[in-house]
């Protein structure tokens, strides 16, 4: 920690005392360099959504169902369009397209007509001068509501009545793989409980419409997908897709993906219909009611191995509630019930999993989906087998591991580097934290925080371990292309490409691939809008696969560009010439020009398109290629818990991971930490409440988020740099992978720590009560 | 930048800063329906949220009288603008140390810093952490009203709504005893972080009375006092000497807390099954249990 803090310190006046010399700042791929918006970030001055403002602008607000389940009989609008500084109010009625919402299925009104499926559903909406006026003028809507039961169970789902016209079952994936009638010596038998976390960007939804000329309109917002978004929208609202144009403002959090659109298409039907611009800016509760959020997800499991603990069959079942709209959820659970089994050797598999609708919250993607909460289960089981056979957890997953060339469940062999066994190698070797009997007590930080009522002879220390996977790219079929734009002109380059920086590093990656490739210094990276050709979400590493993998073609064909004619004056071929710091030379050393001397005035443009290899459907057995690449990691959790008060604190999580390549050292730790994070946050406090359909507590102070005192350190042991041939640079995805392992570690070390099953996250308090003491 | 509409004469804002007491609870008079707001960390988040439009404020930030103490009669009086940080500093703590520990664990530092005693006492939310410990104390409250400052109101008997500020009231000072004995407050809470209690105990000696007192806080509405089990643990204590008590006595106090906030429900009157708690309020209960016995044991030691 406080090593970091003096680099961190040093960096910084080396940078100011050479100003204007580029130099000495790092360049290229796997240098460290530092986000452009960095600085604006962290002075708060970057610009987002809820900062736009336009010339006699309007305020949205949006009235949404206070029911789960509910028949509307009728809404009476005129109260509510009659008040003083209303303008326009919008219902159903006013929305001109017959398309649904959703990613990839839309299956969701975007305004509620006949029926509101989830609490929270947008019903009605309203511009007004002033924010608080519309609020007001929302709330004077008067909607007549039937209330009808809602399903809240997913396991009741199946028998229930329809609850859209679409069917309760979203998708049923029961995978066969090897025997299925294979026994081991020994079962072991779990049920496990997945929680409803929340994506909680720290920036809520905020967004500004503005209506054309055209009668279509443009918007600014934080949208991770502008095309996506843009062509879901224009559906919905009867446009051409022309008439329809997103700018991408400044995004306030993301993970990997954020979905903004639900607040979008209300905004817009306002801007058109008022003919003002409109600004919407969701409150706390709103953002929490009005996205998507995890799979709550239902798992028993049956583990079958023989004495030695290898594995002989893996049985799961897997329910996942995918709340009132299919959105993705067919997708994530064909993660979940692939990675099944995680990455370990299994010869034979019996895999049913199930997406049901419910009345519950909408659930979508979030990091991790579908294999975070199956390695929650299966790491739980490898726990249970090693306890039951009396053989080490570590060394138990060790005995296990899949590797390079073996088959998953799917049938798709793992053709990419799986360094699985290295990866658990590595957590197990790296030295353990210091114990604080070992320092002053003052430094120890104990269950519950500084101010807290941990005792400390009441606390036990526990280590676990996990290992888990994911998927990179769209899986399944799904057509995962982006285009780049790079241009040349002078000294400076810019690459014009739609995949958004989210503060996942894209625009730092395209400038580094740019700097290598021509040897240009300063490179910008152009704002995005739906002009630009496709690039696809993001997420699931896409855009440093997809979308780096253009830029770095349309890089080389500038290179190419620039260097045919100077081979050709020389009488050389253009491989035999480099190009570092500007300068271009030749392998003899003969020529040496700069680049600029090399453009001769010229400005060079290419494009390019980055299109991986192709994937396939899982069949009617669960069968398939379906992914395009894997990524691994292992991690080590130590916890500390006060094992009467049932307080958990995380004390390091030791993690080693697959990367492929490292393209950013400080960026690629930046985003293994907050993977960890955000995982420790799953393990122990995320959770938002839902009482039969009713979401409570919908704010930061009853939606617990990790805090500075909660994160825990993350010591990165080992980066496992195998190139995967078939990508981009060789790098694979790096933030979703912390995200699924970090949770079963925690529950695995809460287990240690107390001798208790801990078979549901997050993690309650009266599940981490230890077993040999406390009961009162 | 406001949220609120500036449009409608009857919501025009009218704010007051008065500079002393008399001031203030003259502005109070005049504007019977203005809000006093010290730190806003509870009035202003409840206003953004829309849930409350106060028609006009009384801006207490001026008042340097309330943001001291006094000491009086073997009392403090402490000023109802005292700031969580200045609660939390070691010369509060030597004076009151279990509302310096509650002052310290009470959210982040941004609101430490805004938020008032006073605020916390008018705010009587159930996770209150200074609520606990004044009633523990048996605080008085001081409220000053067109009468001058002579209505005092026992703590609980406002927390509890027996006594309410009347119109044109404000509370002003705050009296709590100084019992020169140790005093402990204890909270457990879902993260290592800032949070709201889940449970939390106050326990303070009053060795001239020869008395433990002890109240919970956040598991009701308001604190509770388990005034049984501090008699029955304060026969227990060697007042004279040693005043340790035996670790099966300091959980049994514990247990006699817990059931005492959180008892089992009760028999039927026809013989039927007597309902079992849910395993959460079960828990509830052991917490409660775990911080009255780590408590009193750390205020004995």
């Amino acid at each position: 920690m406080n090593d970091q803090a003096d680099a961190a310190v040093t960096m910084v006046p080396a940078a100011q005392a050479a100003p204007g010399q580029d130099r000495q700042e790092p360049h290229g791929l796997g240098t460290s360099l530092a986000p452009a918006e960095a600085d604006a970030k962290v002075t708060g001055t970057h610009p987002y959504t809820a900062d736009l403002w336009a010339e006699g602008l309007l305020w949205a607000a949006v009235l949404r169902s206070p029911h789960p389940h509910a028949r509307i009989k009728g809404i009476d609008t005129a109260e509510a369009a009659g008040m003083p500084g209303v303008r326009t109010v919008v219902t159903h009625a006013e929305v001109a397209g017959d398309a649904g919402l959703g990613r990839t299925v839309t299956d969701r009104p975007p305004l509620a007509s006949d029926l509101v499926r989830y609490h929270g559903e947008p019903v009605a909406a309203v511009a007004a001068d002033h924010p608080e006026t519309a609020r007001l003028a929302a709330a004077a809507i008067v909607v007549e509501y039937e209330v009808l039961d809602a399903v809240t169970d997913p396991e009741k789902s199946f028998e229930a009545a329809p609850l859209h016209p679409d069917g309760n079952l979203i998708r049923h994936i029961p995978l066969r793989h090897g025997d299925p009638g294979a026994t081991g010596e020994v079962v072991v038998e779990g049920l496990y409980r997945i929680g409803r976390q929340d994506p909680a960007p720290i920036g809520a939804e905020s967004g500004l419409a503005v209506p054309r000329p055209d009668g279509g309109v443009e918007i600014y917002t934080a949208s991770t997908d502008p095309h996506g978004d843009r062509d879901r929208l224009a559906a919905c609202l009867g446009l051409a897709q022309e008439q329809v144009k997103i700018y991408v403002t400044g995004v306030p959090g993301a993970l990997g993906d954020r979905e903004d659109l639900g607040f979008q298409l209300p905004l817009s039907l306002l801007a058109i219909r008022s003919g003002c611009p409109v600004k919407l800016a969701a409150t706390r509760e709103e953002s929490f009611l009005g996205h998507a959020h995890r799979h709550p997800t239902l798992l028993r499991y049956w583990h079958h191995a023989d004495r030695e603990g290898k594995l002989v069959k893996v049985e799961a079942q897997v329910l996942m509630d995918a709340g009132a709209y299919a959105d993705d959820s067919a997708e994530v659970l064909a993660a979940a019930v692939s990675f099944a089994a995680g990455p370990y050797l299994v010869p034979n598999a019996v895999v049913d999993g199930w997406a049901v609708r419910t009345n519950n919250p909408p659930a979508g993607y979030v990091r991790g989906e579908g294999a975070m909460q199956v390695c929650a289960a299966y790491e739980g089981q490898m726990d249970k087998l090693a306890a039951q056979l009396g053989i080490d957890p570590a060394e138990l997953r060790a005995r296990n591991v899949l590797g390079t060339g073996d088959p998953l469940p799917t049938g798709q062999t793992v053709t990419c580097p799986a360094p699985v066994a290295e990866l658990l190698a590595a957590v197990r070797e790296a030295p353990m934290p210091a114990l604080p009997k070992d320092g002053p007590v003052e430094d120890w930080l104990l269950p519950g925080g500084p101010e807290g009522a941990a005792d400390p002879g009441a606390v036990r220390r526990g280590v676990g371990y996990a290992l888990g996977m994911v998927h990179m790219l769209g899986a399944e079929g799904a057509d995962e292309v982006s285009t780049a734009t790079v241009k040349v002109e002078g000294t400076v380059a810019t690459v014009l490409c739609a995949a958004v920086e989210t503060g996942q590093g894209f625009a730092t990656l395209a400038r580094q691939i740019v700097q290598d490739v021509l040897g240009v210094d300063e490179v910008h990276v152009a704002p995005v809008d739906t002009d630009l050709p496709v690039a696809g979400p993001g997420g699931r590493g896409r855009h440093t696969w997809v979308s780096g993998g253009a830029v770095e073609r349309a890089a080389k064909m500038v290179r190419t560009q620039l260097l045919q004619p100077l081979a050709a004056k020389f009488g050389m071929s253009a491989e035999l010439l480099t190009i570092a710091d500007g300068k271009i030379t030749s392998y003899d050393g003969v020529l040496s020009t700069t680049v600029l001397e090399a453009l001769e005035g010229k400005e060079l443009w290419a494009t390019a398109q980055c299109r991986p290899h192709p994937t396939e459907p899982l069949n009617e057995s669960g069968r398939g290629d379906a992914f395009v690449g894997l990524s691994f990691a292992a991690v080590r959790a130590v916890v500390d818990v006060d094992v009467e008060l049932g307080a958990v604190r995380v004390v390091e999580m030791a993690i080693a991971q697959d990367v492929g390549r490292v393209l950013n050292p400080r960026q690629l730790e930046a985003r293994i930490e907050a993977g960890v994070t955000q995982g420790v946050g799953a393990a122990l406090t995320e959770h938002l409440r839902v009482v039969r359909g009713v979401v409570r507590r919908a704010d930061l102070a009853g939606y617990a988020l990790p805090t500075a005192l909660d994160a825990p350190d993350v010591r990165i042991v080992k980066l496992v740099e195998e190139r995967d041939v078939v990508a981009p640079f060789g790098a694979k995805a790096v933030s979703a992978v912390p995200v699924v392992v970090s949770p079963a570690a925690v529950a695995a070390a809460v287990r240690a720590a107390t001798g208790r099953p801990v078979n549901r996250l997050p993690i309650r308090p009266q599940a981490a009560v230890g077993v040999t003491r406390g009961a009162v | 930048m406001s949220t609120h509409a500036p449009h409608a004469p009857q919501t025009a804002r009218l704010v007051a800063l008065p500079a002393t007491l008399d001031d203030a609870v003259a502005a109070l008079a005049a504007v019977p329906a203005a809000v006093p707001v010290a730190g806003g960390t509870d009035l202003m988040a409840g206003v953004n949220a829309g849930l409350l439009r106060p028609a006009a404020l009384v801006g207490l930030g001026r008042l340097a009288e309330l943001r001291g103490w006094a000491y009086q009669d073997g009392h403090a009086l402490l000023g109802a603008c005292l700031t969580h940080s200045r609660m939390s500093r070691p010369d509060f703590a030597a004076l009151i140390p279990a509302l310096a520990a509650a002052a310290r664990s009470a959210g982040p530092p941004q609101v430490r810093n805004a938020g008032t005693l006073g605020g916390n006492i008018i705010s009587a939310a159930a996770s209150g952490d200074t609520l606990p410990v004044l009633a523990a104390l048996e605080a008085t409250l001081l409220i000053a009203g067109p009468d001058g400052e002579g209505r005092q109101v026992p703590v609980s008997h406002l927390l509890a709504g027996r006594d309410r500020l009347r119109p044109g009231e404000l509370l002003a000072h705050v009296r709590v005893p100084l019992l020169h004995a140790t005093q402990t407050f204890l909270k457990a809470t879902t993260r290592t972080g800032p949070a709201r209690s889940v449970a939390s105990v106050a326990v303070v000696l009053d060795p001239v009375h020869r008395e433990v007192r002890c109240a919970v806080g956040a598991v009701a509405p308001m604190p509770l006092r388990p005034l049984d089990a501090e008699r029955w643990v304060a026969s227990l204590v060697d007042w004279d000497g040693r005043r340790g008590l035996a670790p099966e006595a300091l959980a049994a106090f514990g247990e006699y807390v817990g059931m005492a906030c959180i008892p089992d429900p009760e028999v039927p009157g026809d013989g039927g099954e007597p309902t079992q708690l849910p395993p959460a309020v079960l828990h509830l209960r052991r917490t409660v249990a775990t911080l009255a016995r780590r408590g009193l044991g750390r205020a004995l030691a």
